[in-house]
């Protein structure tokens, strides 16, 4: 951990360049879906005013979209609209819908039915009274209405970065998946001022006399439209290629915050979540991500690993962890686990989680299947009901079929009977659940057990993550100093972060390695 | 000038205006006089097709307005409200020139005829760039007559015009509307549920109920010639008002006397009423006024003479 606390303004400092990109696209995705969200519903205004026996249906459906979860609007724009700024700003502009229209049918219809009347009698025609008359009086009424969806709408473009729509969500959400406070604060809080601020400047304009009203109201859509390209300023110095990364890969030192100090890897990178990464890559609206080495996905959507010839990513390799005490009660237990050391490498165990993941096979037929190509099944013997090995898993695929394999081996190879308990949420649960005897091993990872268990140092980190033996070495010593706890041979594959872009895209542009990608991306 | 033909409008199973027909000649002045919900407001709204008659037509100078365009021929009419209808963003000075804009006036014409207005309403021009809000109830309704007037069309509607004012107004409005010469020039239909207005200002009465005219004729044919109870009870409270301020010197001449004598009080016009004539006998604190008929003729009368002349008069009208 850092030998010093950092100060939240530090942090600002820092990310100068990030929070002022991030910014500037907040309020573009604000003022876009605004803009966007008045050219729709100022008319609708105007159409419910004049039939009114429209208006129930209209703001009935306005008020049942603003209903809807945020997060799950924006779900629902992906199918259609794919990620970026396409979806976010639909899905803005639907929040900011139902102020505007209400607004613009309330303030219509509220303006004095004496005054219609003498305009009309003094032989304007419908538009004219609907320009100079109608809409210059409900312009405050109006006004406040999008003053509400301006606010509401600062609120919710927190949200974009989730469909890789930026803003200043990329640090609230990567904070919080960092648990780094200076983070989120450095987007939450800019993001609070940007609300008090637009809210303060319009209830100016609110506040206006009609005189200056009617200058402004002409004034107001080119502010807008000034705002909304905002958003494009960031993205105009455009790079061939385009990134998607988590918001975690974006702020760690093993992340992107490495490819930028150890590759000096410059590209154009939106923050994106890992749900909609991979497909994203496979439908080319992203060309290089962040992803784990050993997703099913990668398989499923053609997506190859780009080398790591710097080495940033500390190696994340498996073995099972074993608590010395175990291993002294079943003699065999470390001779069977080992049967599976080196059987399998990266692709085998992609190749593993995309049956799992992607195919629905259950981890127990696939780890079967594998056992027996390998020739390593044998049938269960009869086990000895005094002798149970508790094996336990993490919470995801990949574990739950190591877990199957270990358990099968234990079966066909000893006479111990084994109970699994899968699916232990994360690493803090499964770890304590092995130091305080409830387990007798589970797979871990090395990285895994120098970053989250040990907490090392970063100048040991530096050190010990040159390579994978250093890595795995230092852990299996401090493991056994600190824990009494054995790590035993690794079985072979690396479940790191890793870049990777569409193998069909890597082929012909030739990258093969992160240095490849940078070279690519720096010649002209 | 203004022909209105069987008119109807009803409003599903209600008969707001029942065929009623009437006529309004060149510069005379209609009231349409009547209490809440009798059809007079709808009457007048027809005219200028904020309301579409049901049935029946109308004609201004022998011209079906249903064939005219709505917006052509309202620019044509001046329309007065009673809550003014002034527009709330616009100065005075751009309320007065909302019918000039449409017609596209140019910028000077509009100012030249702007200021002559203010005057003739006895309105300050720093009021120009002033807001409705800014001004007194009366001053917005002088400023409602302005912007109706400016364009000086042949025909004015004016919808209750001082309903809203108080009364001490009311009454120093009604002077300067009597005053007023553009306004002597125009033909006039007015509606007001206030009898002591309606013959104030009419030179004819339509009298309504019901969607119905029940009487249509000279402040005096209301008084003494009624169809029947309606008319006689509707005046009943403010009788003897009414009939000092229906009933002209003129109409009385011939009943009275000279008395020959000399009087030193300024002369008064034998067209105006009885009620200027008794107001003459407060002012001037004498025994007798002079009136002169034609400017040649004049009659030094008392106030005996006056009384007993309309006695007289009115035994008379009854007896016809």
């Amino acid at each position: 951990m850092n030998e010093h606390q950092q100060t939240l303004l530090e942090f600002m400092q820092q990310q100068a360049d990030k929070l002022a990109v991030q910014t500037m696209q907040h309020i573009g995705l604000t003022f876009i879906s605004l803009f966007f969200a008045v050219l729709i519903g100022l008319p609708l205004g105007i159409v419910i005013a004049r039939k009114r026996q429209l208006s129930g249906s209209v703001l009935g459906f306005a008020g049942v979209l603003q209903t809807i979860p945020s997060i799950a609007l924006l779900g629902f724009m992906i199918p259609l609209l794919g990620i970026g700024p396409k979806p976010a700003i639909v899905a803005l502009l639907l929040y900011a819908l139902l102020p505007i229209i209400r607004n613009t049918y309330t303030g219509i219809t509220g303006v004095d039915a004496a005054v219609k009347e003498a305009a009309t009698a003094m032989g304007m025609s419908k538009w004219q009274i609907l320009f100079k008359v109608e809409l210059p009086l409900a312009m405050p009424v109006i006004l406040a209405g999008i003053r509400t969806a301006t606010v509401i709408n600062v609120g919710v473009a927190t949200l974009a970065s989730f469909i890789a729509a930026g803003g200043l969500g990329e640090f609230i959400f990567g904070g919080i998946s960092l648990n780094n406070t200076n983070m989120i604060l450095a987007g939450a809080i800019p993001a609070a001022l940007l609300a008090i601020i637009f809210d303060f400047l319009l209830s100016l304009v609110q506040k206006l006399n009609f005189r200056k009203l009617k200058r402004s109201s002409y004034a107001l859509p080119i502010v807008l439209l000034l705002l909304s390209s905002f958003y494009f300023i960031p993205t105009a110095y455009g790079s061939k290629l385009t990134a998607g990364f988590t918001p975690e890969f974006m702020g760690r030192q093993d992340g992107n915050l490495g490819l930028e100090s150890k590759y000096g890897l410059k590209i154009h990178t939106i923050v994106i979540s890992d749900a909609v990464m991979y497909k994203a890559a496979y439908q080319k609206e992203l060309d290089v991500i962040s992803g784990y080495s050993t997703d099913g996905r990668l398989k499923a959507y053609g997506l190859v690993v780009l080398d790591d010839d710097k080495g940033i990513f500390p190696p994340y390799y498996a073995a099972p962890i074993v608590r010395n005490d175990a291993l002294k009660k079943f003699p065999e237990l470390e001779r069977t686990l080992n049967l599976l050391s080196g059987k399998i490498n990266d692709s085998v165990m992609t190749d593993l989680n995309y049956r799992t993941d992607y195919l629905h096979q259950s981890p127990e037929r696939v780890a079967k299947d594998f056992l027996v190509n390998h020739k390593l099944f044998k049938p269960a013997r009869k086990a000895n009901e005094e002798n149970i090995v508790r094996i336990g898993s993490k919470i995801f695929g990949e574990q739950y079929i190591l877990a199957n394999m270990y358990s099968m081996l234990i079966k066909g190879y000893t006479n111990y009977d084994v109970s699994t308990k899968t699916g232990l949420g994360g690493t803090k649960i499964c770890f304590d659940a092995l130091t305080n005897n409830q387990i007798d091993f589970y797979p871990e990872y090395t990285g895994t057990g120098l970053l989250a268990i040990l907490q090392a140092s970063s100048k040991t980190i530096n050190e010990v993550t040159k390579n994978k033996d250093s890595t795995y070495n230092y852990v299996q010593r401090e493991f056994k100093k600190q824990y009494q706890i054995s790590w035993l041979k690794p079985i072979g594959f690396n479940n790191a972060y890793a870049l990777m872009m569409r193998e069909q895209q890597a082929k012909s542009l030739n990258i093969k390695t992160i240095s490849n990608l940078k070279r690519y991306l720096n010649s002209k | 000038m203004i022909k209105v033909k069987d008119i109807s409008k009803h409003f599903g199973k209600v008969k707001a205006v029942d065929t009623i027909s009437f006529e309004v000649q060149e510069q005379e002045n209609l009231i349409l006089l009547g209490t809440s919900g009798c059809g007079k407001t709808t009457t007048l709204k027809m005219i200028n097709r904020l309301i579409e008659p049901t049935s029946g037509s109308i004609f201004i100078n022998g011209k079906n307005i249903a064939d005219e365009q709505p917006e052509t021929l309202r620019r044509g009419i001046g329309y007065v409200l009673q809550n003014n209808g002034l527009f709330p963003h616009y100065t005075v000075a751009e309320n007065i020139a909302v019918v000039p804009q449409l017609l596209k006036w140019d910028k000077k014409k509009i100012a030249d005829r702007t200021a002559e207005l203010m005057e003739k309403l006895h309105l300050s021009s720093d009021y120009l760039h002033a807001y409705p809000n800014e001004l007194s109830g009366g001053q917005q309704q002088r400023i409602g007559l302005a912007r109706a007037l400016v364009s000086d069309p042949p025909v004015l509607l004016m919808d209750e015009p001082f309903g809203a004012l108080d009364n001490v107004t009311r009454a120093s409005i009604h002077k300067e509307f009597k005053a007023l010469d553009e306004l002597k020039r125009k033909t006039i239909i007015m509606v007001t549920h206030d009898v002591q207005e309606a013959f104030e200002l009419g030179d004819r009465i339509c009298l309504m109920d019901k969607g119905k005219i029940i009487q249509s004729g000279t402040p005096t044919d209301l008084l003494f010639s009624p169809p029947n109870n309606f008319v006689k009870d509707f005046l009943k409270d403010q009788r003897l008002q009414l009939e000092f301020k229906a009933i002209r010197l003129l109409d009385i001449w011939d009943l009275l006397p000279d008395l020959h004598k000399t009087d030193q009080s300024p002369t008064i016009s034998a067209n105006t009423n009885l009620w200027t004539g008794l107001e003459q006998f407060k002012f001037t604190d004498s025994e007798t006024i002079s009136i002169s008929k034609d400017q040649n003729e004049i009659k030094i009368i008392g106030f005996e003479q006056l009384m007993s002349a309309f006695n007289q008069y009115k035994n008379k009208q009854g007896h016809e």
